[in-house]
Formats: C-alpha cells, structure tokens, sequence
C-alpha cells in the first residue's frame, strides 16, 4: 500500500526585541545566569506584567507579512503546569484569542508552488533554563531567557513531505529576517519547530493518529526527524500495529524518534484569561500603518529580480533568500554592475569567500560599489577575468579597491599587439615540435600555447589579442 | 486625648500647628502597641525601628518646610503588601522568610508622602477566609470582644485601627476582605473601584476581584488615605487610566435629593435581626437627611457566593503555584522534584489554602471548564449587570456589610461553608468590580458593632463619601472606642 504524510509544524520564533516581553529585562544572549532579571521575570510574589508593545508590534507585522487577519480582540491566557524553570508555575501564553489567524505561506519545492495554510500566530514568554551541571544530585536554573517574547507559529496540516516541511521552515525563516523580527538562529534555539505528523493510506480523506515530534534543534534535522517518523508509523500501521498519539523526542545522535509521554500522561494546563493583562485591541489605524512599513517580501522581490534585472530563477531565489545579499546585489548594479556578471561574482566567489570565514554578507570587507568597480576594470579590458579572481580576493583581504590592487601589484591587463607579439614568437621559435603538430592538425594544441604565453606574461595578457595572434602565427 | 487615638486628620492640624511632633505620635502608638498588643495580636511584624527613623524624617522635613500629605502618620499595611527590606509572609508559613526586595506601588506612594509604617498586620492566609482564623502564624482577637474574632482577612488592619494599635491602615478586599473586618471592628473600611488602585506589589489572591483600600476610623481619613493611593499605574495595566478627584472635596455635601436604593436581596433569612434593625434605622437616617429610599433588586444576587468561589479559587490556584519551595520562601527537601514541590506545599500551606487550590484546579481542568469557570464568567456579567440596572435608578446602594456582628473564636471553622456566608453581602461588589465602604451603623445588644455597606457606581467613590460622612456626622458611632 501507498502512504501519504499528513504534517503541521508549531514554529517558536524568539522575538528580536530588546527587552522582554513583560517586564524591562534585556534579552540579549549568553550572558552570566541569572543577570538579567528582575522580580517580575523571576516570578516573586505580587508582581504584575506589562506587554512590550514591541513584541505585539513585531507579531503584528509577521501576521500581516503572512497574509494572517489581525484580531480585534486578542487575550493572552495562563498555561499552568510546574518546572523549576517556569518562575510563576505557569507560562503567560495565548489559547483563544491569538493575535493573528488564518494566514498562510507559499513555498517552492521542486519547482512547485505549494501553499501552506497558517492557523494562528500568538505572543507567549519563553521559559528560563535548567541547568544540570557539577554531578551533584541538584540542578541549577538560569531564567535570563524567562520572559524573552516568542511567537508560535502554527500551519494548518498542509504540509505532505519532509522536503516540503524543510522547504516551510527555510521560508518562514527568511520571511522573519526580512521583517527583523527573528535572527532565525535554530543552533541557539531563537527558531525552534515541533511538527505533528501522522500518514494515511493515498486517497484515504481522514487523518490518521498524530504523534508530535519535539526537539528538531536545527535545519538539518527536520527533514531527518520527520523522515524517520513517517517511515516509522508505516512500519507500525505495515506490521498491524496503531499509531498511539503521543509525544516523541526526536534524538539526533541515534537520529531516531523516541516516546516521551503518551496521551494518558499529556498536561492538563488549565488553560483560562490571564487576568493581570487587559485585553488587546491594535488600533485599526496602528495595523494598517505597520501593513505600509512591511518591506518588499521574497516573494516580491524574487519576481521583481526576474523581470527588472533579467535574471535566472535560479539566481533571484538565492539572491533573495537574505534580505542583506539581495540589497547587496541591488546597490552593486546601482553601482553600474551588469546584474548578471553581480549575480555570479556574488554567488561565486564572494559566497564561497564569506563562507569560508563563517560571515555574514553584513560583515563583508568588499562594500557592492567595489564589485562594481572592479566589473568595470573587466568591460574596459584593464584585467582579465582570470586576474579579476585574484584581485577580488586581495579586494576581500586587504581591503582596497580593484584599482589600486591592479596598480600595486601590476595587473593591468596587456593588450598591446606588439608586446604580446614578443612573447608568441619566442614560444613559436621554442617548441617547434609542437607548432609542427598544430600545423598538422592538432588544433588542441593552442591551448598549450595561451597557457604558456599566460605564464610567461603572469596572465595579464588580454586572452583575445593573445588567441587572436596565435591562431595567425601558428597557421 | 491620647495621641494614638486620633485619626489622620486631627493629628496634621497638630502636627502642622507645630503642637506635636511625629515623634509624639509614633510614640504614643508604640506605647499603645506595648500596651495592647498582647490581648490583640494585630501584627505580624511590628516595625518600631524603621517606625521612629521614619517619624525623625518627617520631623526633618517639616522643620525645612516640606508639607506631606501624609507626613508623620503611622499607618499598619496588611502583610500581603511587599515593602521593600520587611517581611512580608502573607500570614503563611510558606512566606515566612520572605523579604521583597522591592516596593508595592501603594507603599511606595504613602512613602512619597511621609508616612510612618507601624507595622505588617496579620491576615488569613494569603487573604482567604473572613476571621483571620486562617492565619498560618496566630489569630487575631476583636478588640469590642477578644473572645470573637476581628473579621477578615484584613482582620489584622482592622483590628489594629480599632484598638488604636495605628492611626490608620491598608487592607486588600477580593471578597470583602476590607469591608466585613471594618465592620466588626467598628471602623470605616473602603474597596474602591476594580482599578482604582495599583495592585502591583500586592500578593495576589484572585487578580480579577483584588483591591486595596483604606481602614480608617472616620470617613474624612478614608477620603485622606484614597487620595494618596490612587491612580494609574504603569506597572499595573489593570489599573484604570481615570483621572483622580480630590476625593476629600467629597466630604461635608449634601445629601438632600440622593436616592439611595434598598435591595430586597439583602434583607433574607440568616441576617441577624440586630444588624438587620441597625441598618433599617440607618436608611431612615439618611432619609431624614434628605435622601430618597427606593426598592432596588439585583436578581443575581444568590448566585455571588458560587460564582465567587469558582472564580477566585480558579485564580487563585494559579497565583499560588509559584510557592514551590524552589526560588524563596519555605522549602521542604523531597527525594526528587516533585516530592519536594509535594513536600513544599503539603507544609507551607494552610488548610484552607489547599482547600481553594483544589477548588480552583478542579475547576480549571479540561472537561470541567465551561461547566465551572466559563459559567461563572457569564453569571458575573449577569451580576455586573444588575448593578447597572441598578444604578440608573439610584444613586447608591444601601446593605449590611455583614449578616452577623463578630462571631466567637473557633466557631465557623469546621464549616467552610458557613464562613463563606460571611461575605454573602460583600462578594457581589468584587464581582461587579464596584467600589464599596462600609461605616459603623450601630451596636448589637452585646455590644458588637455593626457595619452598613454603601456601593457606587464605577469610579463613583466621591458619592459614596459623601453620603457616608454625612451618615457618620449625623451619629456618633464612629466616636465610640473599645474598652481595652
């Protein structure tokens, strides 16, 4: 029998806010435990939380950057249950009325446009940490990330493949750092997915029992942990068996699923309105002025890299992944780089450059106008392209532009007929086994002579006098 | 006269006339303290320290011109409010050793205006319950009879006012937490408006349904006392952003042409023919005074006592899940994590504590919450409602505070359903959210005092005021002291 995956993801996005959710505590990251709270965040008794407008404010903007309806009337609410890192003995969350619902999110996998329906977007605090650490028979908790704001992101169960799941995440994320609302970092847990999978017989309409994958700590693993868990339910439903709803831990050393808690043993967190806060009601006004100040999404700007640059599909999709590289790409053609020549240099070599040092594009030595620059020295004929691999190198090194590089170490390309007419002749009069052959047909051999003729010049020679003048010589 | 039986307005006559210092005052209270304490137990924590440090400052300040609202008074805040470097336990075991390294917004305003803190005063635990029975340390005794209880759970605020253990004090009223003690001890006792006041710093019991107020012993130091702790707070967005009166502006009005409504509600069996006679005699006083007596009804009225019960304790068992013996306060070693939360709680808990966190987890569980706690909701509106209604027609609302006057020691414990009758009339204020005061309106036979309840209209606590000074200047109930 055929099976079909039926999968939904809960996305918990750390808000990029710079300071708590309720309380005015910073959230920046890695700090000495315990630094950065405050009664509030810490829980003492008789303290009350304020909502960080910012927070609302960036949940607003993504639920209007995925098409969500902002609510009227938004509530948070209490979800009770005990944790030594849960300081109020419940997390300040939202369960009836969250801030944005029925949005959705379209995502390309193998050249598909697949649209994956979001059920709901809503606010709650994060919870601190429990450290076990020194052996002993105790713990320790650090709540510096107790009350940092969160936005779950809930997506109806439209997604039907791990490659699709990964596809949504990726998405999901470049649409957060588009908007400056996440840094999308799932290695530090500022982006963290739990995905409810279950698979039915192909054609079959109901659903078939979930199990909820929790712990899918990076991009690498949601495709493996949801992979695993669809191959493991067809096993289960393949011997006779039923898929029990459940809670698994997805293990990533075993690359396994495992049971955490079944059904039976699921919280009752006694979810009601949280009383200490008054409900939300964003002003009309406050929600269509945040609608104007959305920036161009990916979407957008990938269709608009198309038709206003000409460029590939290809290259818009990875040129628009990052809000920073396709700004980049953008002030680089203001600049005067041809688009396409900006595009390959910037997917080429500079890609391959930042990544080997573990850089953003933000960070990078070589500003667009350099590439620019240095795109001009290639039309005018100063360097080759060859050389033009080095310069952008030392450009990425040393910090300089193109021109000076080229100068200091004297670069410029030699288009000078006679110089280079030099150089081929000595080669002509040093191997004349090989013009014999040439002559006899071996046209392959020309490449021999550009190579030697490039080495005797330091490749600064222009390749087209250069194959230009051969070719007459040689014949 | 002594000096500690004066209230807030006559000893800043004094004190700015330069006849007293606020030397004087705190040391007549202290001596009274030393006198009385004993057969009262009104405190948990009594601060003679910071009590004089804090007089000396006033002093200072007066001596270079600096006018205070509020300077060199001696004032008892019941100890569910956080003062920052004094301990404040909320009367329950679990808080023992808590001290708040920061201020409740209420002390922190009567601080800006020189007050003097006497001390933390004894309450039910965690300000449930309504006789002070339910305090985890000692109960609090009556000052017109130490053989009865003082009321509650301000019980200690209330007690300490009347036995002129302060010159005034703060209670916190979810149910009737402030009104119920003030009338059993004689006193006058506000709820103001659901937002009036800052909440912040204040230990919550049940959120929605929590107010601090003024116990006072005439309604002039009520106005005085509202006046300093009101008004929005950043720190608390549940507090309302309406401007505040000057609430003392209220004292000395006429009344003629009030119309004051009767609710036939409150006139049912199981109110004490004594309370009941005291406040009928109180409705044609104020008529005599020129107001009107009409017939009101709040059909929803018997339905207060459950909705609050669900309600508060659904609350409530959330509030107090942060005591679980791992950041503060009381901790009992387990074998593990739960066993020491099990452990934590099962000791630092009252039995009445536990009684509500179960009450309220029950009601909060799946399965049993639209039966329970959303039900509730929607007969809450129902009641805030009926007061509505209500208060198109009238002005203010007429009620005993309390069907009984003070009950003996002991004699309400081992039926919790009986002592939740005791706020009977005052719940539906909280529930409503409306303000309410209650002012001494008579004695019974056995010399017990008797408190009558006058309710507003939202943020309407200037009426209030009104027709209650009005009622106190025309009797002299409110003159008569305990023989201690």
């Amino acid at each position: 029998m055929k099976y079909e995956a039926v999968i939904g993801l809960e996305v918990h996005a750390q808000m990029r806010t710079e300071s708590k959710i309720f309380c005015g505590c910073s959230t920046r990251f890695g700090s000495e435990p315990n630094t950065q709270t405050c009664e509030i965040c810490i829980g003492m008794p008789g303290v009350l939380p304020v909502l960080n407008k910012k927070a609302l404010e960036f949940a607003i903007r993504t639920g209007l950057a995925m098409g969500c309806t902002i609510s009227a009337y938004s509530r948070f609410a209490r979800k009770n249950y005990f944790y030594p890192d849960l300081p109020k003995g419940y997390q300040i969350s939202q369960f009836e009325h969250p801030i944005c619902e029925h949005g959705h999110v379209d995502v390309a996998v193998d050249g598909e446009t697949k649209r994956v329906r979001i059920t709901r977007i809503h606010m709650e605090e994060d919870a601190g940490k429990n450290i076990h650490e020194g052996g002993g028979n105790y713990s320790f908790v650090d709540l510096n990330r107790a009350g940092v704001p969160l936005m779950e992101i809930v997506s109806e169960p439209d997604i039907r493949s791990p490659k699709e799941a990964s596809e949504y995440m990726k998405k999901l994320r470049t649409i957060l750092r588009y908007l400056g609302v996440c840094d999308g970092n799932m290695d530090q847990g500022s982006l963290r997915c739990d995905a409810n999978v279950s698979v039915r017989p192909v054609g079959q309409k109901e659903y078939g029992t979930r199990a909820e994958v929790k712990n899918i700590n990076s991009f690498r693993f949601v495709e493996k942990a949801i992979d695993y868990e669809i191959r493991r339910q067809i096993r289960v439903v393949e011997e006779g068996g039923k898929v029990v709803q459940e809670t698994r831990l997805w293990d990533s050393a075993k690359g396994i699923t495992e049971s955490m808690r079944s059904k039976e043993e699921a919280h009752d967190y006694r979810y009601f309105p949280e009383p200490d806060l008054v409900p939300i009601a964003a002003e009309r006004r406050w929600i269509d002025e945040l609608r104007a100040s959305l920036p161009e999404l990916p979407d957008a700007k990938k269709v608009r890299f198309v038709s206003a640059y000409g460029l590939p599909e290809y290259d818009a999709d990875l040129l628009t992944s990052e809000k920073a590289v396709a700004e980049w790409f953008e002030e680089a053609v203001k600049a005067g780089g041809q688009p396409k020549a900006v595009s390959n240099w910037m997917m080429g070599d500079l890609m391959k450059l930042l990544n080997g040092d573990n850089r953003e594009i933000g960070d990078c030595p070589v500003g667009p106008e350099r590439l620019a620059g240095m795109l001009k020295l290639i039309d005018k004929g100063t360097i080759s392209g060859k050389i033009a691999k080095t310069v952008f190198e030392e450009m990425y090194r040393s910090g300089k532009d193109a021109e000076q590089i080229v100068r200091e170490k004297g670069l410029l390309q030699i288009s000078d007929e006679s110089a280079i007419e030099k150089t081929v002749d000595e080669l002509i009069a040093r191997h004349p086994a090989e013009v014999e052959r040439f002559r006899g047909g071996e046209e392959k051999l020309l490449g021999f002579f550009v190579g030697q003729a490039m080495k005797a010049m330091k490749g600064k020679a222009n390749p087209q006098v250069l194959n230009e003048l051969l070719k007459k010589k040689l014949s | 006269m002594e000096l500690h039986s004066l209230g807030i307005a006559e000893l800043r006559r004094m004190l700015d006339k330069g006849e007293i210092t606020a030397k004087d005052v705190v040391s007549s209270v202290c001596s009274r303290i030393d006198a009385v304490e004993e057969k009262i137990k009104a405190y948990v924590t009594i601060t003679r320290e910071e009590a004089f440090a804090m007089a000396e400052e006033a002093d200072r300040e007066r001596a270079g011109g600096v006018k205070k609202a509020l300077s060199g008074i001696p004032l008892a805040i019941k100890d569910n409010m956080c003062t920052r470097g004094v301990p404040t336990t909320c009367s329950s075991k679990i808080l023992k050793n808590f001290v708040p390294p920061y201020e409740s917004t209420v002390t922190a305003k009567l601080k800006e205006r020189g007050y003097v803190l006497s001390g933390k005063t004894n309450l039910d635990e965690f300000a449930m319950g309504s006789s002070t029975e339910n305090s985890g340390f000692h109960t609090t005794n009556n000052p017109w009879d130490t053989e009865r209880i003082p009321g509650g759970s301000s019980g200690g605020s209330a007690a300490a006012v009347a036995a002129d253990e302060c010159i005034a004090a703060l209670g916190s009223d979810t149910g009737g937490s402030i009104r119920q003690p003030a009338a059993l001890c004689g006193v006058v006792g506000m709820k103001p408006t659901y937002g009036r006041v800052s909440r912040y710093g204040l230990v919550a019991f049940a959120s929605s349904l929590d107010q601090i107020g003024p116990i006072t012993k005439n309604v002039t130091d009520c106005a005085i006392l509202l006046n300093a702790i009101s008004g929005r707070d950043l720190r608390d967005c549940t507090s309302a952003p309406v401007e505040v009166p000057d609430f003392t502006a209220a004292i000395g009005k006429e009344i003629k042409g009030m119309k004051i409504g009767v609710p036939k509600e409150y006139f049912i069996e199981g109110l004490d023919p004594a309370v009941e006679r005291a406040v009928r005699e109180a409705i044609g006083k104020l008529e005599s005074l020129g107001a009107t007596a009409v017939d009101v009804s709040l059909p929803h009225t018997g339905y207060a006592v459950a909705t609050y019960y669900v309600l508060a304790t659904s609350e409530a068992s959330s509030n107090l899940a942060r005591y679980d013996g791992v950041k503060y306060g009381f901790r009992a070693e387990g074998k593990d994590l739960v066993d020491t939360y099990m452990k934590t709680r099962a000791a630092g808990f009252g039995p009445e504590v536990k009684r509500r966190i179960m009450l309220g987890t029950y009601a909060l569980s799946s399965g049993y919450y639209d039966a329970y706690y959303k039900k509730a909701q929607q007969v809450r509106t129902l009641i805030k409602d009926d007061f509505e209604k209500a208060f198109r027609e009238v002005d203010v609302i007429v009620t005993p505070t309390s069907p009984t006057a003070a009950f003996r020691r002991g004699e309400k414990t081992d039926d919790p359903l009986q002592m939740y009758l005791a706020d009977i009339f005052t719940i539906s204020v909280n529930l409503a959210g409306v303000p309410g005061i209650s002012v001494p309106c008579g004695f019974t036979a056995e010399g017990l005092p008797v408190g009558l309840q006058l309710i507003g209209r939202h943020f309407d606590e200037e009426t209030l005021l009104t027709a209650a000074f009005a009622y106190e200047q025309s009797t002299d109930w409110h003159a008569r002291k305990p023989a201690l």
